[in-house]
């Protein structure tokens, strides 16, 4: 924990994460902390990843690392294989060539410390489940798959319903919350894990604004409780403002490493390939400014 | 009538009741793995398996009746049936992973070319002079009529144990239901649960073959789960209701058939577990025809009690800009009556 002597002083403390509420105040309420540059022992370490569908890679020879406790943001136009690099690394689309290793170590080995969440789009919210049983799910492991779930596990799935502000909605069909709501469902599946890496799939995509402050909350809280997180994310405009690391992708990688050296008008026009206006870099270029005066 | 309600209270005989209790735990059992199947969107896998048997009884019947001079054994007829229902989920598997054909597509074309090839299996064995072939048909809509009570037995208690392993593994049939992507990163082996799950549905097929015969069997494990998801919103809830329906439906189904031997034991199953989803349909709290309406109702009144009393407010509002004294008073007057009538119809 070298790191946390460096911020720790100027950083406001964030408020309780069992208080937290979708309110839109208190989403950039303490700043990120500095990173530690080392690839040992990295949350998530990249190398040479291929990935194919068909005879066409969709990820061509990626070479990546996480720093540890950094917020890293995985940006890239559609179809970049943002995703895919996500699943991918997670065995859930086989690689054809390269190794990915979590804190040093293969994914089967240190499973528990890594919390995914995937994109909300991906499942079906008409199954027949209330928040409690998609929360208690991320306790199936530990639960054992023959035994019942006890009192203590219920009381952890209570806990993350609390935190990320659903407590009351625990009861409800998972159908019948909102988009935000849902998206925040699978939060707390992950937090109930009590993971240290949380890798999420476009956890912003169609929340509105109160729920996107309510989960970048809940993010920079475990971030400064030490824990590292990787988003693929879409919206350009919030990357300073969210995230403090930066993967470049379009296929390839274009570049990565801190979003104040990474995030510039070039990094993107080679990212995006001329799909950005000029209006769009000017805009990009007046966040960077702004950013980088605060 | 007499004997039916007999028959229902498991007092018309031994054989009665134990076909009756037999039928029961098939039910219940089929329906269990039916809600997996149907949370998974594989249902119709079901009927693929169920057609599949058709040429792999009919070999093994024939085989049996060239060899002891009787085909009609149940345990070898079992064998045969899986055999051919294990080719016919490998041809459906196949065609959908190697061709650009879904599954839907796949199903159905294995599930008539096996059935066709049964079917002409059959013809063949109807002009067979031994082995006593009255008994083959019998699987093809089902009959307790004139089971052997160790063909009872292997029933029963071959769906118990399908029972248990469903209760076994009905966490991580259900975690592989709603997110395979998660399970698969939580370190489930999800093609091993799927293929425990295809596993167990087809022994249960092939077990109720003899009760619920190869054509309708399928109906045991798709209505009892959707009649339960009327009735909950929560999948560990909705398999024990949805074996509940099914053990009813067999239930009935086979006191009702044991009365009249010309009443074929699956069609009429079937037709006990699609009344008990109509009023399923119809009275269930949450998801039921009347329960929605009347909701809606209400919902609709609230609407227009809320507008009405909008309405007034604009109104009223209207008035005091206009500045007319009398109209004014007149309009004020008259919104605060829609406002008191809108509030009492809420």
């Amino acid at each position: 924990m070298v790191e946390a002597n460096s911020g720790i002083g100027r950083r406001a403390q964030p408020k309780s994460l069992f208080e937290s509420s979708a309110s839109s105040e208190g989403a950039a309420d303490f700043e990120l902390p500095e990173v530690v540059n080392e690839e040992e022992g990295s949350p998530m370490s990249v190398s040479d990843l291929t990935v194919t569908y068909t005879d066409k890679p969709v990820l061509d020879s990626i070479d990546f690392y996480v720093p540890r406790r950094s917020m890293t943001a995985i940006i890239g136009p559609n179809g970049a294989g943002k995703s895919t690099l996500i699943k991918a690394a997670l065995n859930i689309v086989p690689k054809l060539s390269g190794t990915v290793t979590f804190f040093g170590r293969p994914y089967a080995e240190v499973r528990e410390r890594v919390a995914y969440v995937p994109q909300r789009a991906s499942v079906d919210w008409d199954f027949p489940a209330t928040a409690l049983d998609i929360v208690m799910m991320g306790l199936y492991r530990q639960i054992g798959p023959f035994k019942f779930p006890k009192r203590e596990h219920k009381d952890l799935a209570f806990d993350a319903l609390r935190k990320v502000g659903l407590r009351k909605f625990s009861g409800r069909q998972i159908g019948q919350l909102s988009g935000g709501q849902q998206q925040r469902v699978f939060l707390a599946r992950a937090l109930v894990q009590g993971a240290d890496l949380y890798i999420m799939d476009e956890p912003f995509a169609g929340v509105d604004a109160a729920t996107e402050a309510a989960i970048v909350e809940i993010l920079k809280t475990l971030n400064y409780e030490g824990k590292t997180v990787v988003c693929v994310h879409h919206d350009l405009s919030t990357v300073p403002q969210y995230f403090n690391h930066l993967l470049l992708i379009n296929g390839e990688k274009i570049a990565d490493g801190p979003v104040s050296t990474t995030f510039t008008p070039g990094n993107l026009q080679a990212t995006y390939g001329g799909r950005l206006g000029t209006a769009q870099l000017d805009e990009m270029s007046a966040i960077l400014a702004a950013s980088s005066s605060r | 009538m007499d004997q039916f309600f007999r028959a229902l209270i498991l007092s018309a005989g031994y054989n009665t009741a134990l076909v009756c209790i037999g039928a029961t735990i098939l039910g219940a059992s089929a329906a269990a793995i039916g809600t997996f199947v149907l949370l998974r969107k594989r249902s119709l896998v079901s009927d693929a398996i169920s057609h599949s048997t058709l040429p792999g009884l009919a070999i093994a019947f024939m085989i049996q009746a060239v060899v002891t001079g009787d085909g009609r054994f149940m345990p070898v007829l079992l064998i045969g049936a899986t055999l051919s229902a294990v080719v016919g989920l490998f041809a459906v598997q196949w065609i959908t992973s190697r061709t650009r054909l879904h599954e839907d597509a796949a199903i159905g074309s294995v599930l008539s070319v096996f059935f066709g090839l049964g079917i002409v299996l059959l013809t063949v064995i109807q002009t067979m002079n031994t082995g006593k072939q009255a008994g083959i048909a019998s699987y093809l809509l089902g009959s307790t009529a004139g089971m052997l009570m160790s063909e009872v037995q292997t029933i029963a208690v071959a769906s118990l144990i399908v029972g248990v392993l469903i209760f076994f593994y009905r966490r991580q049939f259900t975690i592989v239901c709603f997110d395979p992507d998660y399970a698969s990163v939580s370190g489930y082996d999800v093609q091993r649960i799927d293929l425990i799950m295809m596993a167990l549905l087809l022994a249960i097929t092939v077990i109720g073959l003899k009760v619920a015969g190869l054509i309708l069997i399928v109906a045991l494990t798709i209505i009892p789960p959707v009649t339960a998801r009327l009735w909950t919103d929560r999948s560990a809830i909705m398999v024990y209701i949805s074996a509940l329906f099914g053990g009813l439906s067999a239930y009935i189904g086979a006191a009702i058939s044991s009365v009249d031997y010309g009443l074929p034991t699956g069609a009429v199953i079937v037709l006990v577990a699609f009344s008990l989803f109509i009023l399923s349909l119809l009275f269930s709290p949450n998801r039921g025809v009347f329960a929605v309406a009347l909701r809606r109702r209400r919902s609709i009144a609230e609407l227009r009690a809320l507008s009405a009393a909008a309405a007034a407010k604009a109104n009223a509002g209207k008035a005091v800009e206009s500045g007319s004294s009398y109209e004014d008073r007149a309009s004020v007057n008259h919104g605060t009556a829609t406002r008191q009538a809108a509030e009492a119809a809420s």
